[in-house]
């Protein structure tokens, strides 16, 4: 492809070239400009691009074949479950029965939404085994800040101020702490064990009259299961705490194993890592929230409930904190998400999470011996080496995640969690072939060859792509946001 | 990883170099390779005080973002503005470059930080030696 449509619209526009001509203005000047301000009208044209139609679609489409997505390929990016969405889920979605709705229509007249709204929350709370769920928070963190909200309500609720500590492992995802601050929480982070689970000495000097929760995620950031969940559940609310579930890593345990059974009180889901939604893209997105029986009054309103005549929008007893949404939620979203568990059923998503915690532990088992591996032993649907076992000392884990792009896969996560080093986080999900998975051994392995043998083409890397090792230190420090006209 | 003698160390990794009256405090060259490159600094203003432990500041590098902790408690009189302007600086030398210039609230707190040969063995601990 000619690399002239990689740079910028702006930077192909000439002011020879027209794509469209404007026709003369054949109506009079509207009594309305004039009573605009004149320092508020602008003297010159604007400074738009000029370029031809063909241009114009070849630039955009040259940008879209840039884009790498899970539909191009393997995408095993730890911690964002990025498995394969069916298309079905976008088929059910664009029904103009769904997409055509209007937010504000009578309730008898959105039986069918509101339906599949009380069945959605029937279902998640089914999976996770929490009471009831609200479909109103937009993403993930949205759902962290609602159910910290929650926290606050529950023990204002029961006239104890002091309770203004939350408790965060430091293996914990990094939204858990912000979100405890944005909620006015003071935030107390505790170390792991030497095994990478939590040290129950560390909670136990860390809780007293003045913790509101912890967050917890199960399995947590290393793929391990805190199979201590039960005695840390009695352990925090024993002090008068809330268990806070951060849904991230759902995908490893649906139908195996379920949050509100290992006593967590209040949880969120993120539906574009476990339900297949769509991942990123500036949203929507859907971060639904789940509690226990003793916190249900406290769900942001309203909810759906099915009364004999038919289901209706429940504003409950009074209690709950409020809205956090605009009408109910990301309703496109929450769509998809009905229609994935749907058509899965409970033994397809029971069979999605053993697949995913079976293909992690292959890639584990099958790459141990070449990079390092720092918690040794079986995971759940994710695990992180610490870096290349042996090798040339000088490359890192950003050279392998470099290289792994010339070699066409999306790189792991890399350094999180921050408590490995040289972490290269490793999610493969449910949705890849064996055929696949191999693939990805043969080019983890020729990295690990040339980390050996030719360290330079590791440094170099990647060496394939439009833009070529870029400067992360000038990025994050001098950044150039915007296109700049020329004066 | 370079650790110096003379100096008291904290388990956040910062570092306190006693000159009387006055103390400075850096981050400590285990640190600075541990974040990799530091991206922005953001320093205290002159006059602030801080407890022992409290954060007085933040470091951000391309991989993570800290906070900083007070080794001990004391006020700010100098802020070492190059570091702000220019973060590589910390990269280069940890050590040389201090962030800021304190008066000791209580000589006494100086006894609960660790001295250097307790440091490095943290820091093997911690995989870095």
């Amino acid at each position: 492809m000619n690399t002239n449509y990689d740079k910028l619209i702006f930077e192909i526009s000439s002011d020879e070239k027209q794509g469209y001509a404007l026709p003369p203005l054949d109506v009079g000047r509207s009594s309305d400009v004039d009573a605009i301000p004149a320092h508020l009208l602008r003297s010159d044209a604007p400074v738009l691009p000029q370029v031809s139609e063909p241009e114009a679609v070849r630039h955009f489409t040259c940008l879209s074949q840039k884009n790498y997505g899970v539909d191009g390929g393997f995408y095993p990016l730890g911690s964002c479950t990025m498995k394969y969405n069916p298309k079905i889920d976008e088929d059910v979605a664009a029904l103009p029965a769904f997409a055509g709705l209007h937010p504000y229509l009578p309730q008898n007249a959105a039986q069918g939404a509101l339906q599949l709204m009380y069945e959605l929350d029937q279902m998640l709370s089914e999976i996770t085994g929490m009471a009831k769920f609200s479909l109103q928070p937009a993403a993930g963190a949205h759902g962290e800040l609602t159910g910290l909200m929650i926290f606050k309500a529950y023990h204002a609720g029961r006239g104890d101020e002091k309770r203004k500590k939350i408790i965060v492992p430091d293996s914990s995802h990094g939204t858990n702490p912000a979100s405890a601050a944005e909620a006015g929480f003071e935030v107390v982070q505790i170390a792991s064990a030497a095994d990478g689970t939590v040290d129950l000495d560390a909670l136990a000097a860390a809780l007293d009259d003045t913790t509101a929760g912890l967050m917890l995620t199960n399995p947590n950031t290393l793929g391990l299961f805190e199979t201590n969940i039960l005695r840390i559940s009695e352990m925090v609310h024993g002090a008068g705490g809330l268990l806070y579930y951060d849904g991230a890593n759902m995908n490893a345990i649906m139908g195996a194993a379920r949050p509100g059974d290992m006593g967590f009180d209040v949880i969120h889901l993120n539906m574009h890592k476990t339900f297949a939604t769509p991942h990123g893209g500036g949203g929507p997105g859907a971060g639904p929230i789940g509690v226990a029986r003793k916190l249900v009054g406290f769900l942001p309103r309203p909810t759906v409930r099915k009364d004999p005549d038919g289901y209706r929008l429940d504003a409950g007893d009074g209690q709950s904190i409020g809205r956090v949404k605009g009408f109910y939620g990301n309703f496109g979203v929450l769509v998809r998400a009905y229609c994935y568990i749907k058509t899965m059923g409970a033994e397809g998503l029971r069979e999605a999470s053993r697949v995913a915690v079976l293909n992690a532990n292959y890639l584990k088992e099958s790459l141990k011996g070449q990079y390092k591996l720092p918690y040794d032993r079986v995971c759940m649907h994710e695990f992180v080496f610490d870096g290349l076992a042996g090798g040339d000392p000088q490359v890192r884990t950003l050279d392998v995640a470099k290289r792994l792009i010339d070699l066409g896969y999306h790189p792991p996560t890399t350094y999180f969690p921050l408590i490995v080093p040289n972490a290269l986080m490793i999610e493969p999900t449910e949705t890849e072939s064996l055929a696949t998975l191999d693939d990805f051994v043969g080019a983890m392995t020729r990295i690990a060859d040339e980390a050996s043998g030719d360290p330079a083409v590791l440094s170099a890397a990647p060496h394939n792509t439009p833009v070529r090792r870029v400067d992360e230190l000038k990025a994050a420090r001098t950044p150039v946001l915007k296109w700049q006209a020329k004066e | 990883m370079n650790v110096l003698e003379g100096l008291y160390y904290t388990t956040e990794h910062e570092w306190l170099k006693v000159e009387g009256e006055t103390a400075y405090v850096g981050i400590t060259d285990f640190a600075q390779h541990a974040l990799g490159d530091v991206a922005y600094i953001e320093l205290p203003e002159v006059g602030e005080t801080f407890a022992a432990g409290e954060v007085f500041g933040v470091i951000e590098s391309v991989k993570a973002a800290s906070d900083l902790c007070m080794p001990v408690s004391g006020t700010v009189t100098e802020r070492n503005a190059a570091t702000e302007e220019d973060p590589s600086l910390i990269n280069r030398d940890a050590f040389e470059n201090h962030l800021i210039a304190i008066t000791l609230q209580d000589a006494g707190e100086i006894d609960r930080l660790m001295d250097a040969a307790t440091y490095r063995a943290l820091i093997a601990e911690e995989g870095g030696a």
